[in-house]
């Protein structure tokens, strides 16, 4: 069927396939391929969009049903090589290894912001709690938020 | 060769600087091997068996082959060349060849027009199976000799006998590796009967080595090219989908991609070790230990794998870090019908660390010492003679500092608030900080690093000097770690340039670099880039008379004597080079010798709050020391402490695959439970730089060692905050509670 | 595949009455991980994203489209404290208390309290209007409720009087984004305490004997509480499985229930 989504601000029209996912429409049709799909039920956060203004894992929403829809992914949230504060604290603090996980931790972080621009060190780790990187043990990330919202530790 | 540090460079070694792959990643540029795409791409599917033993007595491809988009379906009637592969023993068949011997087993891959289509047709393909009986008890497996290896060490007087006496059992659960990149390959077509293959490894000449051979192919005619890796902490040490795209894109001439989802990567890749360790520990009245008995069966599952050298590495350092003379150690990886096992960070040295430090804590019980003062008592340093095998250890052991450093780190304060997330259970609201007692616990661990028993360890590497930059090929892979950024360091360090870019090669432009395993990378690699870059500056230097290599140019005595210009008139300068550690040797017929190149130690300090009627656990705060040699990226080493001492903390209170009868009872993230954020404990970290290694700068591998005591460490905590033994990890709340 | 988006309750109530094979999609957090690992292809999909009527929260009324993030934020005490615990922040964004009503799982965690709270299903037909369906008289099994096969989930309808001390707690093998192992919730009300525990039978269940019990005391002493915790441990009917054991489940299920009654009382 054919659906209409505003992915980063540009409409899109596309014919989707019966009961795939929004996140694979993403990275298989769209060419966006910065949102990851590491688990495809909704317990990892790779797939991390804002979804009309929330944030929620892509995997999880029934690509048909997402017609009509707004659509940012982590392609949306750097223009022009200005990368987003974010982006900017999780290289600076070394929270990117292997990398999976950031365009997710990106996604949800700044949404996180965006709702609760201050957040303390526990609810910034419980609004990333549905984002499992498994390579920092998180405290370089948690250190990146804390630089970004200058609630040092 | 020398070690000149070229003036005023950035970046270059002790010095935090950004990785250059990060940008990318952060905006979600980078290219994974499961973001590769070509023109025409089939999509590829594998069929699994859904016995752990079972006899294939028929199978049925034609309701696949009849399906709309199916390009190929293979079995292992049509592998070309040995039937048979595997890294160190060939003992796997590419699919199943007529019994299935473990759960997940592929019996046949399928290439079709997309995804959807290829799984379905998969699912298509009928199989009889005549069930068998499967072998999953790893004791029987050991009483029945159905063993990938045993390993006897005898050092010293068996005779010998302590005045106090400490024995225990413990076990240590299936861990997975869990990766978030999942296993992925891409396979394209040359035009003239080869491939190139984009795969997903830690390894890929032992890759290539063994694809080739299943496909009766020329060594030249399939190139393996290092794809964008989403971690793998011993995940890809091991073939996965490799020869399965391969030879979908052999069959069909086109280019085919591979990519497992989440349940297929938990039986798609080999796991850490089960393990069950009974320990005997005897020590005199001062607390010396005497002598150390250890039987420790780990469950290897179906195929070899690695299994040999995992129970060699849970064997040699089944003492930990400590001084012994008389030891005795029987150890066995057995063959059963659970799902196939290798590495994962640590290799071995996890499980036995978890039992022998368990056994110190007892032992200072009884003995009614300090657990850090019988560990000081006991602590190996450089010039003693490892406990195990009796290798005089060469190079810095700082196994006292590590304690002594650790004991001074500050303690968190104590719980005052009622904030959940503060507390075990978390938001379930469970438990009040009434109902909280806290625990410190302490664990110190010992490992080997890079490859040990006499194994051919190198790594190659080539400098290129070029007018715009040095290019440092290698075919190194980097997982994560941050490898790309240390071979840039090292380069810019010695060739006074910080224009430098690391160029990953395939198998057919540079030799192997060895594994991105067993802590080596930065030693061996890394050794490796030091090497060709010392090289290409003398090369130049003394082309040039000069005794300086600025980025401009070559120096005399201050005075720019050649550009950079002049000294690639002719074009680039190269110099390629393979390092070798120091010599090891394999074991004698006692178990003893000279078996590894180098060892590093570290420990951990745990502070756990513990609801002791639940069960329940929050890690609250663990710190470390680590011995590494000499620090080449200070934010890099940071990174690994943490992210390795949290796997530690996974195994110690929540990862383990369920495997019951030999099927994996839990292989998604909904119940396979790693560590959210909200389960992350503070970590702090301390260095210890003594530089006398054969790493470059003297600098030591770091991968493993922050995973291998913080497991042990956790569960000390909860055994000081509850007086519970807990013998077996990860710990469940019915253990804490007793029932 | 067909897929439908009903815009409002008329609509989708005619699909569903079209097509009863039709299978719901409101937040897609149950009904996508099914699809994804290829457990489950339904025919036809109908979607409830776009149905205004059942996104309406009140005291009284909460819509079978409000998210657990809602619930979260503006929910009943009790309901709001379990919302806290389901999945992640996104799962919470996108999954709904309708959701977890319809697919009726065990361990569902807004179950507990639903039937702590007494409260009833709320389902809608074309055929046959709207019938509220009390809360002992909608699950029915595991994964099984009263519902039609042509009904619609629209509402869970609250009692006018239910009591604000609620206390939810849940236990899992991890601290956060976990599957109850046991989860509770104790409500006190003039007349006494109602204890409702998920993950412990194959439907969220009231600890009966054990609300009698307590109950009947006039003062809730340690000892009382003891009994109490007893009898609960006593009463539920939990399994093995891989998540955890039945020993630890009845065990925990005490425990719960009495930390919930000392808490409901501060």
């Amino acid at each position: 069927m054919n659906v209409a989504i505003t992915i980063n601000g540009d409409e899109r029209s596309l014919d989707v396939r019966g009961h795939e996912s929004l996140l694979n429409v993403l990275r298989n049709d769209l060419d966006l391929p910065g949102t990851k799909d590491a688990c495809e039920q909704g317990e990892c956060g790779s797939c991390t969009v804002i979804f009309d203004g929330e944030s929620v894992c892509s995997c999880l929403v029934m690509a048909a049903d997402a017609d009509g829809s707004s659509v940012t992914t982590v392609e949306g949230l750097s223009s022009d090589g200005e990368l987003h504060p974010v982006q900017e604290a999780m290289l600076a603090e070394g929270a990117v290894q292997c990398g999976f996980c950031t365009p997710g931790f990106v996604v949800a972080g700044s949404h996180l912001l965006e709702t609760n621009p201050h957040p303390t060190e526990p609810e910034i780790r419980e609004a990333l709690s549905g984002n499992i990187c498994r390579c920092t043990g998180y405290g370089s990330i948690l250190r990146a938020f804390e630089t970004v919202t200058g609630e040092e530790s | 060769m020398t070690t000149r540090i070229a003036p005023g460079v950035r970046g270059g070694i002790g010095t935090s600087v950004l990785r250059p792959d990060g940008e990318p990643k952060v905006t979600g540029n980078f290219a994974y091997a499961s973001d590769l795409s070509s023109e025409g791409m089939l999509w590829g599917a594998t069929l699994r068996s859904p016995h752990a033993h079972a006899r294939l007595l028929k199978i049925d491809i034609a309701p696949a082959v009849a399906i709309d988009g199916v390009r190929a379906v293979l079995t292992q009637d049509d592998v070309p060349g040995e039937p048979l592969f595997g890294q160190e023993e060939q003992d796997q068949p590419v699919f199943c060849d007529g019994v299935s011997r473990y759960w997940g087993e592929p019996v046949a891959v399928v290439a079709a027009d997309d995804e959807e289509t290829a799984r379905r047709a998969a699912a298509a393909i009928v199989v009889e199976w005549e069930p068998l009986a499967p072998i999953v008890d790893p004791d029987q497996a050991a009483e029945e000799g159905s063993t990938f290896r045993d390993l006897s060490v005898r050092r010293g007087d068996e005779t010998t006998e302590g005045s106090v006496v400490i024995e225990g059992f413990y076990e240590t659960a299936t861990q997975d590796q869990a990766p978030l990149g999942p296993e992925a390959g891409l396979a394209i077509p040359d035009g003239v009967g080869g491939l190139d293959l984009y795969v997903t490894s830690q390894w890929i000449h032992v890759d290539h080595r063994q694809i080739i051979t299943c496909l009766a192919m020329e060594a030249d005619q399939i190139r393996c090219h290092p794809a964008g890796i989403g971690g793998a902490f011993g995940s890809r040490e091991d073939i996965s989908l490799h020869i399965h795209v391969a030879m979908l894109s052999l069959a069909t001439g086109r280019p085919v991609k591979m990519v497992y989802d989440r349940s297929e990567s938990f039986v798609g890749h080999v796991k850490r070790h089960p393990s069950r360790m009974w320990y005997r520990h005897e020590a005199d009245e001062e607390g010396n230990l005497v002598k150390v008995t250890a039987r420790l069966i780990l469950d290897g599952g179906a195929y070899a794998h690695t299994s040999r050298a995992v129970v060699a590495n849970a064997a040699y350092f089944a003492v930990g870090p400590y001084n012994c003379d008389n030891v005795i150690v029987d150890a066995s990886a057995v063959r059963t019908n659970n799902p196939p096992c290798g590495a994962m960070r640590g290799f071995g040295a996890v499980q036995t660390c978890f039992g022998s430090e368990m056994q110190m804590d007892r032992l200072a019980d009884a003995l009614d010492m300090d657990p850090l003062d019988l560990r000081r008592r006991n602590a190996l340093a450089a010039g003693d003679p490892l406990a195990t095998s009796g290798q005089i250890i060469d190079g810095s052991l700082p196994t006292l500092a590590v304690i002594d450093e650790l004991e001074a780190m500050p303690l968190p304060d104590a719980l005052i608030e009622d904030d959940p997330r503060l507390l075990p259970g978390g938001t379930g609201l469970t438990t009040p900080a009434s109902s909280v007692v806290r625990g410190v616990g302490y664990a110190v661990n010992i490992k080997n690093l890079a490859f040990s028993e006499g194994f051919d360890d190198f790594s190659e590497a080539r400098a290129v000097m070029t007018t715009v930059g040095v290019e440092i090929h290698t075919a190194a892979m980097e997982v994560g770690q941050g490898l790309v950024t240390v071979c840039q360091q090292i380069a810019r360090t010695i060739l006074g340039t910080d224009r430098v870019v690391v160029v990953w090669d395939d198998t057919s432009q540079i030799g192997s670099a060895g594994s991105t395993s067993a802590s080596r990378q930065t030693q061996m690699t890394g050794g490796a880039v030091y090497a060709a870059s010392a090289g290409l500056r003398d090369k130049i230097l003394e082309s040039f008379g000069g005794d300086e290599l600025h980025e401009d140019g070559v120096y005399l005595h201050g005075e720019m004597v050649a550009t950079i210009g002049q000294v690639c008139a002719d074009g680039p300068v190269e110099n390629q080079v393979q390092f070798r550690h120091p010599e090891t040797f394999p074991p004698d017929e006692n178990g003893l010798g000279d078996i590894h190149a180098g060892f590093v130690v570290s420990a951990h300090r745990a502070v756990v709050d513990v609801d002791p009627e639940l069960g329940l656990v929050r890690v609250v705060q663990v710190d470390t020391v680590q011995d590494v040699g000499k620090a080449l990226n200070p934010q890099a080493i940071v990174g690994q402490l943490e992210g390795g001492t949290l796997q530690g903390v996974g195994l110690a209170v929540m990862e383990q695959l369920v495997v019951d009868q030999g099927v994996i009872k839990n292989p998604t993230f909904t119940d396979y439970l790693i560590p959210t954020f909200v389960d992350a404990p503070a970590v702090g970290t301390r260095i210890i730089e003594e530089g006398d290694h054969f790493g470059p700068f003297g600098a030591k591998g770091i991968g493993e060692s922050p995973t291998i005591s913080s497991t042990p460490a956790v569960i000390a905590a909860i055994r000081a905050a509850t007086g519970r033994d807990l013998t077996r990890v990860p710990v469940q709340p019915e253990d804490i509670v007793g029932i | 595949m067909d897929f439908f988006a009903a815009h409002d309750l008329d609509e989708a109530l005619a699909a569903k009455a079209d097509h009863p094979d039709a299978q719901i999609l409101a937040g897609g957090t149950d009904l996508m991980v099914e699809i994804n690992l290829a457990h489950h292809r339904p025919s036809r999909v109908l979607s409830l994203r776009r149905v205004g009527e059942i996104q309406e929260l009140s005291d009284r009324r909460i819509g079978a489209g409000v998210t657990w993030a809602r619930l979260e934020r503006d929910g009943h005490r009790g309901l709001a404290q379990a919302a806290r615990t389901v999945g992640s922040p996104q799962i919470r964004a996108a999954g709904t208390i309708g959701g977890n009503v319809a697919t009726a799982s065990p361990a569902g965690d807004g179950l507990p309290w639903i039937i702590a709270a007494e409260a009833s299903i709320e389902v809608q037909s074309k055929e046959r209007g709207t019938r509220t369906i009390p809360w002992n008289e909608f699950f029915v099994g595991v994964k099984r409720t009263s519902l039609a096969v042509d009904e619609v989930v629209t509402a869970v309808v609250v009692p006018e009087d239910v009591p604000p001390a609620q206390e939810f707690a849940k236990v899992g093998t991890r601290n956060a984004m976990v599957i109850s192992t046991v989860s509770c919730v104790v409500i006190r009300g003039d007349d006494g305490f109602r204890v409702a525990l998920g993950s412990v039978a194959t439907t969220p269940m009231r600890a009966t004997q054990a609300e009698e019990m307590i109950n009947a005391e006039s003062t809730i002493s340690d000892s009382v509480l003891d009994e109490f915790a007893r009898i609960v441990s006593a009463e539920v009917r939990p399994i093995t499985d891989h998540r955890s054991t039945e020993s630890y489940r009845r065990h925990a299920s005490g425990v719960l229930a009495r930390r919930l009654v000392e808490r409901s009382l501060r």
